[in-house]
Order: C-alpha cells, then structure tokens, then sequence
C-alpha cells in the first residue's frame, strides 16, 4: 500500500520533470579547473565520514562517477524485475506468486528511489532511461541470463539478491547523503528477498527428484554469473582506489567477492547442493574459501551487451517505453489542460 | 509419541471462562453449503483471474510507477482470492487443479490485457462493481465472507479511484488516448449485464442474507460510471447483446490459455510440494 502512494506523487514529479530543461549539458569534465581549496575542502569531510548533500560543492567527477554508479543501480533494478516477473504468472501456489509479486514490485520502488537520488545529482529521469535504451548506460551483468526453471526464481533471491545485499549494506554509510537514505531503505527490503528466495530452495531440495535437479541445475548456471556481480578483480578495476578514497565504495570487488563466498558456501551445503566449483576449498590460514578462476572473459562479452538474452532484456525495455509513449503523452496533455483551467 | 506442551493451570483456567456454546465443525460449515462454496467460489475466482491478468503487466508497464500500482492492484486481488477461495476449500487445490468448466468468475476479468487503456477500462469497471458488492457484503450474515469483504473493501476504494483517475487521464488527455479508452470499454461493455445476474443459487443466498443481489445497486453502478464518463468526456457506450455464462463454467477461449500458463507447474509436478 505505502508504494501506490509513491504512484500519485511520483506521477506528478514524473510530468513536471518532462518540462524542466536538459542540465547537465554543459558539464566541464575538467579537475583542474577546480578550486583546490575546494577540493581539499571537500575531501576532508568525506575522510570526516560525513555526508555530502546535494547543494554542497563537490567534484565534477564525483558527481559524474555518483550518476553513473547509481543510475546503473537503478537501471539494474528495473531490468532485474524482468527474469522475475517472467515466472509471476507461473509461479506454483498462490502463497509464492504473492511473495514474488511483492518481491519484483520492491524492486521497482527501489528502482525509484535510485533514478529519485540520481536526479538530486542534476541528471533527469528521462536522460537516464534514453541512456539505457540507446546502450549507452549499463546494468548488472546478471540480468542477462535467462530464467529457465521455478528453481531460478530460488536461486536469484538467494544469490543474487544475496550478492546484492553484500554490495549494498556498506553503501549505507556511502558519502553521499541521497544515495546513503536510498540503500537504509532497499536493504531493509533485500534482506526478505534474499530470505524468500533460500526458501524457495529449501523446498526444492528436500522435494522430489525432478526439483532436486531443478534446484541443482539453478546453482550451477547462477554461481559463476552471480561471483562475477562483484565487478573485475581488483588489480583490474581502475577507479576503485579514488571511489575508495570518496566513500563511494566501501570495499573493494575482491573483498566483497570473498565475503560472499564464505557465507554463501555453507547455505549450499546445508541444502545438500554442490557449487560447480572443483576447486573451491576451505583455507584454514586466510579464515575464508579458495576458489577457481571466474571467465573474465564471458564477464566482457556480457558487459559489451553479449549475455545470453542481453537483446531480449533491452528490447522488452525498449517496447515497454515505446508502447507507453501515448499513455506518458496523455497524461502529460491533461495535466496540462487540469493546469490552464485552475489558471483560468 | 512426540512431545507436548502440559496444559498448564492458566490454560484450564482460561478454558472455563471461554465460550460454550457453538459446533465442533462451525469453522468449516462453509464449505459442507454448496451454495456458499459456490458464491465464495465466484468471488475468489474473479479476484484471482483479473490478478493474474493484472500480474502479465509486471515489468512491462507505461511507466514505472504505473507498474508499481498495477502489480499493488494484483497483489490486493491475489491475496483476496486466497481468502474467498480458502472459505470455499483448499485454495491452492481450487487455484490450480480446476479446469474451464469448473472456474466461476465473470467473463470480464478474463478479457486480455489489451493496451493500457483497454486494462483500465477493465479495471474502472469492475473495481467499481466489486467496491460496491464488497461495501454491501461486510454486512453479510456469514461472519466470515463478511469479513473478508470488510478487509478488502478499503482495497478496492483505492483501485477503483486509481482506475476511474486513469479514465478520465486518458479520456480527456490526447485524442490518441481518447480513441483508444473508447475502444477499451466498448470491448468490456457486453459484459457488464453479467455482473447484475441474478441466478437461482444467488436468488437463495440473498434470501438468506449471505450474498447482495447486485441488482440493488445497478443503478448506483450506471450513475457511478456515467459520472467519470462525462468527467473523462467520453461517451457512454449503447448497449450491446449481453454476454453471460461465466458463472456457470462457460467462458471466452482465453481463459483455458490463462489457466495454462497459470496451472502448469502443478500440473507437470503433481507429486512436489513448492
Ligand atoms: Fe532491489
Ligand atoms: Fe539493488
Ligand atoms: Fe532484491
């Protein structure tokens, strides 16, 4: 019930944004020209831990790697409501098609709470989605692969919901203050998610033998997908140390990677499955799990917008916006006649 | 043997101050009425086939927030089906291991989806319908469709404003959009005279004061969508040939496509527990 109340408001922002001119036109991409008191002003209250809000100075590539890193969040959570929502109409009780129902629709509304934070940073709702659908702006590699069976509605709560909330909850404490607010409140969501999803697992596992194999097949083909959500090895991630440094980033993909796995290995075990890892083994002086080589390689190819159903996910966007053209149009059209009659 | 809780001195306690009175089976004397298991039936089957309609739109809508309150609408819809169909027996058994001729609801909540326009359409008319059937319902003499309905009727009172909202959005906002919700209730309007039937099992269960004849409050219903219509500057449709049957099994060819998709799992894994 709270998110159709964000409908009524959100819809009235959404038109009134459709007015409001382009503003990040002309953006100077240029450090140097910046104020270096400025700088080491602001670089002194993020090292302070405290939060930068929208009308305080700061960088122009913080605010260009904030817009980018959240508008690809948010983007990641709508095209993420895709392989879920293909199995609402399909999923097996009405108790799980509620749950999932509500899961997918959380998603959405952290979608919006994201392009709501975004656009604090003077970039429209409108840019962003144009960015998506021409390819310029990316979103998590993991949505591009395909929900073949109800054992993958399991798998991507527990997994990718999972490897979510590892991402996210030092996000809570990122220096930005809007972004900050918006994960306090999609963390709060994901945890059920992750939850909803290991329960779904736990049903197959200790199902019959067709679910077993369902719930076995769903690990095999999401594990790798869901390790390589962390982002490219650290000795191979160029920004990380500057986001680092701003508290755009909390921790490091390695070390968010490795968290993951240690927690992640056990709850595979506990539901008898085997992670299609043979080299995944427990390393009693680092305290955590080795495991195999990720394909960086397949990594590139999904992030180039090559993943298995990479054109299906952007054309289903891409119709979705189109088809909704008029209905944006109309509503836009009596919103203004509502407005010229109350002037009248 | 497995163990227990004891029954401990408060727990006696409290047994003798409980009420006396009643059957062992009252709880369940529902579903021994084929005429309340039918109406329960009815009433669940049109609320879970219009939120499985409802839930194709999910990720697919004009806008997000417009995906948002569209799956709210169906998630409302879901959870009262498991309700009105739990009155009527095992909902999950009900839900997916009926076929065509056993499902009750009404022909309009099967529609497709159609455009955007076609879909609130649907919706402006039949949640407009069920607000007023569920307000008149939580007086029922069955305690439990009544409360049932009194929880639901606060749901509805929301998705029949946001449908009317989008009715008049739409009607009065481009003429591409006007065309367009015209053309949507002109495709739902045969069946609004189902909605009104007034059968030998709802003529018994209005006697007994367990369901509404709907036909108390057609002319509210006309008067209600009139009102929007005009506000939306659209015309009321004229009549056309009614369409009925829904309550007794015989629906268009789209709901047995619906129950396809919706069934399937169930019904490839009969012996799985999910
Ligand atoms: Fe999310
Ligand atoms: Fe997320
Ligand atoms: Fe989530």
């Amino acid at each position: 019930m709270r998110l159709v109340r964000i409908e009524a408001e959100g819809h009235k922002r959404y038109i009134a944004s459709m007015y409001t001119t382009e503003l990040s036109k002309n953006v100077k991409p240029i450090e140097a020209a910046e104020d270096p008191a400025l700088v080491e002003a602001f670089e002194a209250r993020v090292a302070a831990d405290e939060f930068i809000e929208p009308k305080d100075w700061m960088p122009e590539a913080y605010r260009k790697t904030l817009v980018r890193q959240i508008s690809q969040h948010a983007h990641s959570e709508i095209v993420g409501m895709l392989p879920e929502g293909n199995w609402i109409t399909r999923a097996p009780s009405l108790r799980r098609k509620a749950i999932l129902l509500a899961k997918v629709q959380d998603e959405g509304g952290h979608g919006l709470y994201l392009y709501c934070a975004a656009e604090t940073l003077g970039t429209s709702r409108e840019e962003m989605v144009e960015a998506l659908h021409s390819g310029k702006a990316k979103y998590s590699t993991i949505f591009n692969y395909p929900t073949l069976t109800w054992a993958d509605i399991g798998a991507i709560g527990w997994l990718v919901d999972g490897a979510a909330i590892m991402n996210q909850v030092p996000l809570q404490r990122t220096s930005y203050g809007p972004y900050a607010r918006a994960m306090v409140r999609v963390c709060k969501e994901e945890s059920f998610h992750q939850r909803q999803g290991y329960e779904i697992m736990i049903a197959l596992a200790n199902g019959t033998d067709a679910q077993k194999r369902m719930a076995q097949d769903a690990l095999n083909r999401w594990w790798w997908p869901s390790l390589m959500m962390f982002g490219p090895p650290d000795d191979n991630s160029p920004n990380t140390a500057r986001s680092m440094r701003w508290r755009i980033k909390r921790e490091t993909n390695d070390e968010l990677r490795q968290k993951f796995v240690d927690i992640t290995v056990p709850q595979a075990e506990y539901l008898g499955l085997t992670v299609p890892d043979p080299a995944l083994s427990w390393n009693e002086v680092k305290g955590g799990y080795d495991f195999g080589e990720i394909d960086w390689e397949e990594f590139y190819a999904v992030v180039r917008g090559e993943g298995p159903v990479a054109k299906e996910r952007m054309k289903a966007r891409r119709e979705a916006w189109d088809n909704g053209a008029w209905v944006r149009d109309a509503a836009a059209a009596h919103e203004a006649k509502r407005a010229a009659k109350a002037a009248a | 043997m497995p163990s227990l809780p004891t029954i401990e001195k408060d727990v006696e306690q409290r047994a003798k101050s409980a009420p006396d009175h009643g059957a062992f089976d009252s709880a369940t004397a529902g579903q021994h009425d084929p005429a309340v298991v039918d109406y329960c039936q009815r009433l669940g089957d049109d609320a879970l086939i219009l939120g499985q309609r409802l839930s194709e739109w999910c990720g697919h809508a004009p806008a997000l927030e417009v995906d948002l309150s569209l799956a709210n609408i169906a998630l409302d819809l879901i959870g009262q089906a498991t309700n009105f169909l739990g009155l009527a027996g095992n909902a999950n058994e009900l839900a997916f291991h009926r076929d065509v001729l056993d499902w009750k609801n009404c022909w309009l909540v099967e529609q497709p989806n159609g455009d955007f326009a076609q879909t609130m359409a649907r919706q402006f008319l039949f949640s407009t319908w069920q607000h007023m059937l569920y307000d008149r319902l939580a007086g029922s003499s069955d305690q439990r469709i009544a409360a049932v309905a009194a929880k639901a009727v606060k749901e509805v009172a929301y998705h029949r404003e946001l449908a009317a909202d989008w009715v008049i959005r739409l009607g009065d906002g481009t003429d591409e959009s006007a065309r367009r919700m015209a053309e949507g209730l002109d495709w739902c309007w045969r069946f609004l005279p189902e909605l009104f039937e007034l059968d030998e099992t709802l003529q018994a269960l209005v006697d007994r004061g367990i369901a509404v004849n709907p036909q108390s409050f057609e002319d509210d219903y006309r008067q209600a969508i009139g009102a929007v219509l005009a506000e939306a500057k659209l015309a009321t449709p004229p009549e056309q040939r009614p369409i009925l049957g829904g309550r007794r099994g015989h629906h268009s060819e789209h709901l047995g496509h619906l129950l396809a998709v919706m069934q399937y799992l169930p019904r490839t894994y009969p012996d799985a527990v999910w």
